[in-house]
């Protein structure tokens, strides 16, 4: 099957990472066969599958969670996949990761949980700069007032935020976001994709985002990727989807 | 058919074990140290136990004593009392209880804690956040585990003693300090020793088999619980063998 594509952009705009000939399977079952996808810069790229479909497991892969089985993820120069220690995580400091389950440290009050990633990604920072970046990363999801709570004293869509703040705290210039609405009520979806453009705006970053939310897929996403049967199934703006005449991403749109 | 099932699973098991324990061998002297996270483990798992395991010492030492003291009044060696009781609380009551009640309370605790943390994708997060979860969690708690459970057990054996001091004194009277004596006569430092160094392989045991259950937590809430009941089971019973081994080697060794 080759990559449907549809829309030619007008200006290419740079290419800051490169996923290719991604293949990933867990024994018998291929969940990413032959993916290619390049992330532009300043660009949000939406990735729409069905639930089971690897998305997770595609950013996971970019993350260095998971080891592809082959195929390549340059990110600044380095091949993701063959890196692993103190390599990897200067790669991981410039790249932020939201997950879909949140992932707040329970054990943590707000503000040791945000701090967290710039504690221990060996950051030549002082306690106060410390304590003012925390602030202005709540203050960026309007959360200020939270600061001395703990993640099991608020509500899901704040913890979302929370963990969105923890992940902008190193000012990542790629962001990857694993379904950021799912679960949260339309109108909290809406604040939430509406931080995701604030953030895209306000900082320039490049992000992928991973989802099945329509509001997100049409308002956050600058391109949209449809991930089927373990691949780029097809590429376009929103428009150029929806108007697809191809039943398979007709079938995500109705 | 189901005999070789369950035995294959059982060896599955053990090597997996064995390998997440090896990385144990392997990560905990090279730097990043987590030090901060070490002391504070060794003070949390410290006090959370300590008052459990001070009341359980407390009262093995003074049940001990009086149920023992009929029989020693048969034989007419009543006034052997503080010296049997000493041995039998120094030399095995008092490091085997006190791992057993350090590995209901804190072996299920870690396995609990570290297995809501895997399935709720924390270890994950601290992985991308710069962070060996392997040093961060495991190391720091299997180290504070190995050097916290020693000291619980001597204050647990002190506390025991003097819960046995009282024991004595129910019937009969007996100073301390003659309690004392006898107590210290009748153990030497070969009977000590051994009981000492079996406490830190017990207190490896139940930090490394909780940190095992919770690291490898299968999803949901139903794998937690589960992680964190078979870290007692698996640890307690870790605690008998152990045992079983150490009075095997002291002997061997000819320490008796
Ligand atoms: N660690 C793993 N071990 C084995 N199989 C896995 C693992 N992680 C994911 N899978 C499998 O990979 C497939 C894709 O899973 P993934 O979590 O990427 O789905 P998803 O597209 O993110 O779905 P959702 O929208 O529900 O989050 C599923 O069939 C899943 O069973
Ligand atoms: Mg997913």
């Amino acid at each position: 099957m080759k990559t449907t594509s549809i829309t030619q952009l007008t200006e290419i705009p740079e290419t800051i990472m490169s996923i290719s000939n991604l293949y990933k399977s867990f024994g018998s079952n291929n969940v990413l066969i032959n993916f290619n996808l390049d992330l532009l810069k300043g660009k949000n790229t939406v990735v729409l599958g069905k639930s089971g479909s690897g998305k997770s497991v595609l950013i996971k892969c970019i993350i260095g969670l998971l080891k592809p089985d082959s195929g390549s993820i340059i990110v600044y120069n380095e091949n993701i996949v063959n890196l692993h220690g103190a390599k990897l995580d200067k790669i991981r400091a410039k790249v932020g990761f939201l997950f879909q389950s949140n992932a707040l440290y329970d054990s943590m009050t707000v503000k040791e949980n945000i701090e967290f990633p710039l504690r221990r990604h060996w950051l030549k920072v002082t306690q106060l700069e410390v304590s003012k970046m925390v602030e202005e990363a709540l203050e960026d999801v309007g959360l200020s007032h939270t600061i001395n709570m703990m993640p099991a004293e608020l509500s899901g869509g704040m913890r979302k935020r929370i963990a969105l703040a923890r992940t902008l705290i190193l000012k990542p210039e790629i962001i990857l976001y694993d379904e950021p609405t799912t679960g949260l009520d339309p109108i909290t979806g809406k604040e939430i994709i509406n931080l995701m453009i604030d953030i895209k705006n306000k900082y320039n970053t490049s992000a992928l985002i991973i989802s099945h939310d329509m509001n997100c897929v049409r308002w956050a996403g600058d391109r949209i990727i449809i991930l089927l049967e373990g691949k780029c199934y097809a590429m376009g703006t929103y428009e150029e989807l929806k108007n697809s005449q191809n039943q398979k991403i007709k079938q995500f749109f109705d | 058919m189901e005999q070789t099932i369950i035995i294959k699973r059982f060896l599955d098991e053990l090597g997996d074990m064995s390998r997440f324990s090896g990385r144990f061998f392997s990560e905990w002297f090279k730097p990043r140290y987590e030090i901060a996270e070490f002391f504070k483990q060794c003070y949390v798992i410290g006090y959370k136990s300590l008052p459990l395991i001070g009341l359980t010492g407390f009262i093995m030492g003074l049940v001990l004593t009086m149920q023992l003291r009929p029989s020693m009044v048969d034989y007419g060696v009543e006034s052997q009392l503080p010296a049997i009781v000493g041995i039998a609380i120094v030399r095995e009551i008092g490091p085997v209880i006190t791992a057993l009640i350090f590995a209901g309370k804190i072996g299920s605790s870690i396995g609990a804690e570290l297995g809501s943390m895997k399935v709720t994708e924390q270890i994950d997060a601290m992985e991308v956040s710069g962070t060996n979860p392997y040093k961060y969690l495991v190391v720091s708690r299997v180290l504070a585990t190995t050097f916290m459970l020693p000291v619980l057990a001597i204050l647990s054996d002190g506390i025991s003693l003097y819960g046995s001091y009282l024991g004595v004194n129910i019937k009969g009277e007996t100073s301390a300090l003659l309690f004392w004596t006898q107590v210290s006569n009748s153990l030497e430092f070969y009977d000590v020793l051994p009981a000492f160094i079996k406490t830190y392989f017990f207190g490896f045991a139940v930090g490394m088999i909780g940190c095992y259950k919770g690291y490898n937590s299968s999803k949901g809430t139903e794998g937690v619980g589960h992680s964190a009941n078979s870290a007692v089971v698996i640890s307690s019973v870790t605690i008998f063998i152990l045992d079983l081994l150490a009075v095997q080697i002291t002997d061997l060794l000819g320490f008796n």
